[in-house]
C-alpha cells in the first residue's frame, strides 16, 4: 500500500510549461505547494551543439517515462492503432520548454469565439458540420493580462504591433491589442530573413518576426541569445531560452513554499466520497507514495492529462476522474503544422546558424485575417520562414528531381546544394470533430503494465483546403524571393502525435461537453484543476505554449482567490 | 575527432583558453589549433590550416569494430562508399569512415537495426556471389552500383531482405556518420562538413557572420571540444538552483 505522506495545500503534477508557470502565482500567495517531477534537473552543460543527440536520437524527450508510453494512434475507427516513434512529452524540470522552438504567441481574438464571429459574417452554415466547435467560454480580452503577465515573468522577445489599439510599426498588425509593449525587442533578423521580408513587402505583406521567450538582452540575471543553432529540440546551452526551468521554477523556489520531487512517477489521482480530490499517488523508485493535499493542479502534456484521469477509476467515478460525462478525450485535436512546402534556391543562404523562431512571419493568410466568402473553409494558416540549418539534415535534403539520391552525382548536388534549400513551417487553423478523440489503448501497454493513450483523429476538409490555400501563398512567397525549384508535401490526413496536441479536457460553460468550466477547474471535481493544451478547443494558427501558460496562471490565480469554496 | 585524439589535446589548454579574451586568443595563435578552438568564442578566427596543423599531429589511432564483423564492416564500407563515393577524388563516406559510426552506433541507440544489418549484409555478399563471383566488396564499382540500383526497385527476388528499406537504412546511417559530429566515430577530420561547405560548432554566430554572402572559415571542433559540455564540473546542482533532490 501506499505510504501516506504529510499534507500539503497544492499538488501541481508535472513542472513543465504549463505547471511550472502555475507554481509562481500559488506561492506567491503564500501556498505550500509540492510539485511532482517525473524527470530531473537539466542544466546548460546537459545542452551541447549536438545534432546527433538532440535531432537523431531525441535526447532529452527520449527518457524512460516518455519514451515507455508514446501513444498508438489511427485515422479512424477503421485502422489498428500503432505505436510511433516518439512522444512529444518530455520529464524534466521545464519540460517541453527546454527543448521547444519558444516561439510564443497570443492567439488571435478570433480563436476565442470562432462559431460566433464565423456565424455573424459568413453564416453559420460555415462551421463544418461535423466540428464539436465551440466558443471559448473566455475571450481574449479575459486573458490578455494573463498573456502580459507571463510574458514578463518568463521574458518573451518581440516586437508589438498593437498596443491598446494604436498599430505599431514592426509587430503583427493583427495580432489583438496588447496592454504593452514586450520586454524585449524581436530576435534578430540575417541574410537569409532580410531577403525573405523583402520578397514579403514586394507582395504587398507585412512580415515581421515573431514572439519568442528567448531573451534579446540581459534579462533578470540571464544572457541574451547567441544564435548558435541547436536550439530545436535542444535546450539553450547559456539560459536565453525562457524555459520554466531557469526562470518561474527558481522564482516559486526562492519563496521557501515550493517544494519540488523529481523522479516522481504519478499513477492515480485520489478522489474522497464525496467527489472531490484528496491527494495523488505515485511512485518513486519503487515505492508507492500518497501526497495529500487540498487542491490538485493536473499539468502533464495533453496526452498524459486524459490518461491520468482516465485512469483514475473509483466508485464515484468508475470510467475515471472527472469523467461522468464521457468527456475526457473527446474534443481531441493535433495541430496542423505539416504540409511544408520547401524552396531551392540558386545561391547560397548563409543560414546554418541562427534558430526555429528567428524568423519571418506573415498573418495576412491566418484566422479570419481575409475576407472568407469566397473561400472553402474558415481560419487559415501562419507562414513562418526561419534560420537555423544543421549539417545532417542538410545533407538529407530533397534533391528535387535534379539527382539521385546516392551515388557521385548526389554527392555533387548535396555539396553545392547543401546550404540553398529552406522549408516552411505553417501553423494553421484546427478544430475538434466527431469522432477524433484520445482513449486507453485495449492493447498497448507501458513498461508498469499500465494503458498508454490511443489517439483516433484525421484532419478534415477545413484543414486540408487550409493547407492547399497556404502552400499557394507560400510558394508566391518563395518565388518572389528567387525560388527556382518548389515541392509541396501532401495536405496530411491522420492526426499523430504532436507536440501541439490539444483537447481531452476541454474547457467551457456546459457541463455535458466540456471536462473543464472557464477557469480550468473539472465540473465534477471542483478542486481538481487541469492546466496545458488539453484545456483547449481550437488550436489557432500558432504555437499553443504561451495561450497555455497565460491560461494556467490564470488558474492558479482563481485558485488562490476562491480557496475556501474551492477546497472546502 | 575521435576520443583518442581528443584526449591527446591539453586539458590545462582548454581551460585556459576560454578565460582568454578573443583579442588574446587571436595572438595567442601559437596554442595548439584544438585549444583555440575551444574558446567559446565563434568567428572566422580559425583557419583551415590550424585544423589540419591540429589533424597531422595525431599519430597513430587503435580502432576496432566493437560489433561487425570483418566480412561485415567491409560489405558494409564498399556500400557506404557507393552511396557517398570518394571516386571524384574528394572524401566521400570511406575518408569519413562512416562504418566506424555505425559500428558504434549499433551497440549502442541503433542495436535495433543490427539484426537487420546481420541479414542485409550476409545476403548482400551472398547476391554478389551467386551474380558476380566474389563478396560485395571485391566487385567493380559497376557490378555494386548495379545490386544497389535493384535493392533500390526491390528487385533482388530471391534476397527479399535486399530492398529499398535496408537501402535507405543503410544510406540514413551512412549520412549521419559521415555529417555527425565527429564524436560519434565518423566525420573523421571534418571530411563531411567540408564536403557540405559547413562552416562547423560554434558557441555563438554573429549578425555579422549571418549576412548573406559572407564565406565563414569552418571552426572544425566537435561539440565536446567546447570546455562547457565536458571539462567544467562548475556547473550549478539541482540544490543550488533551489530545487530539492529525488523524493523523501
Amino acid at each position: 500500500m501506499a505510504t501516506e505522506l504529510a499534507r500539503t495545500d497544492v499538488v501541481v503534477i508535472g513542472l513543465g510549461a504549463v505547471g511550472g508557470v502555475a507554481v509562481l502565482p500559488l506561492v506567491n500567495a503564500g501556498l505550500n505547494v509540492i510539485g511532482l517531477e517525473a524527470g530531473g534537473w537539466m542544466t546548460t552543460r546537459d545542452f551541447a551543439p549536438d545534432e546527433i543527440r538532440n535531432n537523431i536520437r531525441d535526447w532529452p524527450q527520449a527518457i524512460p517515462k516518455a519514451k515507455n508510453e508514446i501513444p498508438t494512434s489511427r485515422a479512424n475507427i477503421n485502422f489498428e492503432a500503432i505505436q510511433g516513434g516518439g512522444h512529444p512529452m518530455m520529464n524534466g524540470m521545464g519540460g517541453t520548454s527546454l527543448h521547444y522552438w519558444a516561439q510564443s504567441w497570443r492567439l488571435s481574438p478570433w480563436d476565442f469565439k470562432t462559431v460566433s464571429d464565423t456565424t455573424r459574417r459568413y453564416g453559420a452554415h460555415r462551421v463544418p458540420l461535423d466540428s464539436t466547435v465551440e466558443d471559448w467560454p473566455l475571450s481574449y480580452e479575459d486573458l490578455e493580462p494573463y498573456y502580459d503577465r507571463v510574458e514578463y515573468a518568463l521574458g518573451v522577445s518581440g516586437n508589438a504591433g498593437n498596443i491598446q489599439g494604436t498599430l505599431q510599426g514592426d509587430g503583427n498588425r493583427f495580432e489583438g491589442p496588447r496592454s504593452r509593449a514586450y520586454p524585449m525587442p524581436g530576435l534578430r533578423s540575417s541574410g537569409f530573413t532580410d531577403m525573405m521580408s523583402e520578397a514579403a513587402s514586394q507582395l504587398g505583406w507585412h512580415p515581421f518576426q515573431g514572439p519568442a521567450a528567448i531573451n534579446t538582452e540581459v534579462y533578470g540575471n540571464r544572457p541574451g541569445c547567441f544564435y548558435h543553432g541547436f536550439c530545436d529540440r535542444g535546450g539553450c546551452h547559456v539560459a536565453a531560452k525562457s524555459s520554466t526551468a531557469v526562470t518561474t521554477i527558481p522564482e516559486a523556489l526562492k519563496s521557501g513554499l515550493l517544494k519540488v520531487v523529481t523522479h516522481a512517477r504519478v499513477l492515480k489521482i485520489v478522489n474522497d466520497d464525496q467527489g472531490r480530490v484528496r491527494g495523488v499517488e505515485y511512485l518513486s523508485g519503487n515505492q508507492v507514495l500518497f501526497q495529500p493535499a487540498d487542491a490538485v493542479l493536473l499539468a502533464s502534456h495533453t496526452y498524459e492529462n486524459t490518461r491520468l484521469l482516465l485512469l483514475s477509476k473509483s466508485r464515484e467515478f468508475p470510467a475515471g476522474l472527472a469523467n461522468n460525462s464521457g468527456q475526457v478525450g473527446q474534443h481531441y485535436l493535433s495541430h496542423h503544422q505539416g504540409a511544408p512546402v520547401t524552396a531551392l534556391f540558386p545561391k547560397n543562404l548563409n543560414n546554418w546558424y541562427g534558430l526555429p523562431a528567428q524568423g519571418v512571419a506573415i498573418d495576412e493568410w491566418a484566422d479570419d485575417n481575409f475576407d472568407h466568402s469566397d473561400m472553402q473553409f474558415i481560419g487559415g494558416g501562419n507562414l513562418w520562414v526561419h534560420t537555423d540549418r544543421k549539417p545532417i539534415a542538410a545533407a538529407k535534403m530533397p534533391t528535387f528531381g535534379l539527382a539521385p539520391n546516392w551515388g557521385p552525382k548526389w554527392k555533387a548536388f548535396i555539396s553545392e546544394n547543401a546550404d540553398r534549400t529552406n522549408s516552411s513551417y505553417i501553423q494553421k487553423t484546427t478544430l475538434p470533430y466527431e469522432g477524433n478523440y484520445l482513449d486507453l489503448d485495449p492493447f498497448v501497454k507501458d513498461k508498469l503494465g499500465i494503458p498508454v493513450i490511443r489517439i483516433t483523429a484525421e484532419h478534415r476538409q477545413n484543414e486540408l483546403r487550409i493547407a492547399a490555400f497556404t502552400q499557394d501563398r507560400m510558394e508566391e512567397w518563395y518565388r518572389a524571393a528567387g525560388a527556382v525549384q518548389i515541392i509541396r508535401a501532401g495536405l496530411g490526413a491522420a492526426m499523430g502525435p504532436s507536440t501541439h496536441a490539444y483537447g481531452g479536457t476541454r474547457m467551457g460553460d456546459n457541463p455535458a461537453t466540456n471536462v473543464t468550466d472557464r477557469f480550468g477547474f473539472a465540473h465534477e471535481v471542483k478542486n481538481l484543476g487541469v492546466l496545458g493544451a488539453s484545456v483547449m478547443g481550437t488550436s489557432g494558427a500558432r504555437n499553443p505554449t504561451l495561450t497555455a501558460q497565460a491560461l494556467a496562471w490564470r488558474t492558479a490565480e482563481h485558485l488562490v482567490a476562491n480557496w475556501d469554496s474551492i477546497t472546502q | 575527432m575521435n576520443n583518442k585524439k581528443k584526449n591527446a589535446a591539453d586539458d590545462t589548454e582548454h581551460g585556459a583558453a576560454t578565460l582568454l579574451s578573443r583579442r588574446n586568443l587571436l595572438k595567442g595563435a601559437g596554442l595548439t589549433g584544438a585549444a583555440l578552438m575551444s574558446a567559446a568564442c565563434s568567428g572566422p578566427v580559425i583557419s583551415p590550416a590550424s585544423g589540419a596543423q591540429a589533424s597531422s599531429a595525431r599519430i597513430h589511432v587503435t580502432e576496432a569494430f566493437e560489433t561487425l564483423t570483418a566480412a561485415e564492416s567491409a560489405a558494409l564500407d564498399a556500400l557506404a562508399s557507393r552511396i557517398l563515393p570518394s571516386d571524384d577524388g574528394t572524401p566521400g563516406a570511406h575518408e569519413a569512415r562512416a562504418v566506424h559510426f555505425i559500428d558504434r552506433g549499433l551497440t549502442g541507440a541503433m542495436a535495433a537495426s543490427r539484426e537487420q544489418y546481420a541479414v542485409g549484409l550476409a545476403a548482400l555478399d551472398a547476391y554478389a556471389t551467386e551474380t558476380g563471383g566474389n563478396a560485395f566488396h571485391s566487385l567493380p564499382t559497376s557490378a555494386q552500383d548495379a545490386i544497389i540500383e535493384a535493392m533500390t526497385k526491390n528487385a533482388i527476388l530471391n534476397f527479399p531482405m535486399l530492398n529499398a528499406g535496408f537501402f535507405n537504412t543503410v544510406r540514413t546511417h551512412t549520412i549521419e556518420g559521415t555529417f555527425s559530429d565527429p564524436y560519434y566515430g565518423g566525420n573523421r577530420d571534418f571530411v563531411g562538413w567540408d564536403l557540405i561547405a559547413y562552416p562547423g560548432v560554434r558557441a555563438v554566430a554573429s549578425a555579422e557572420e549571418t549576412r548573406l554572402g559572407r564565406d565563414l572559415a569552418p571552426s572544425r571542433q566537435s561539440a565536446y571540444d567546447l570546455p562547457s559540455y565536458t571539462k567544467d564540473l562548475a556547473v550549478p546542482t539541482a540544490a543550488q538552483q533551489g530545487g530539492a533532490s529525488n523524493g523523501h
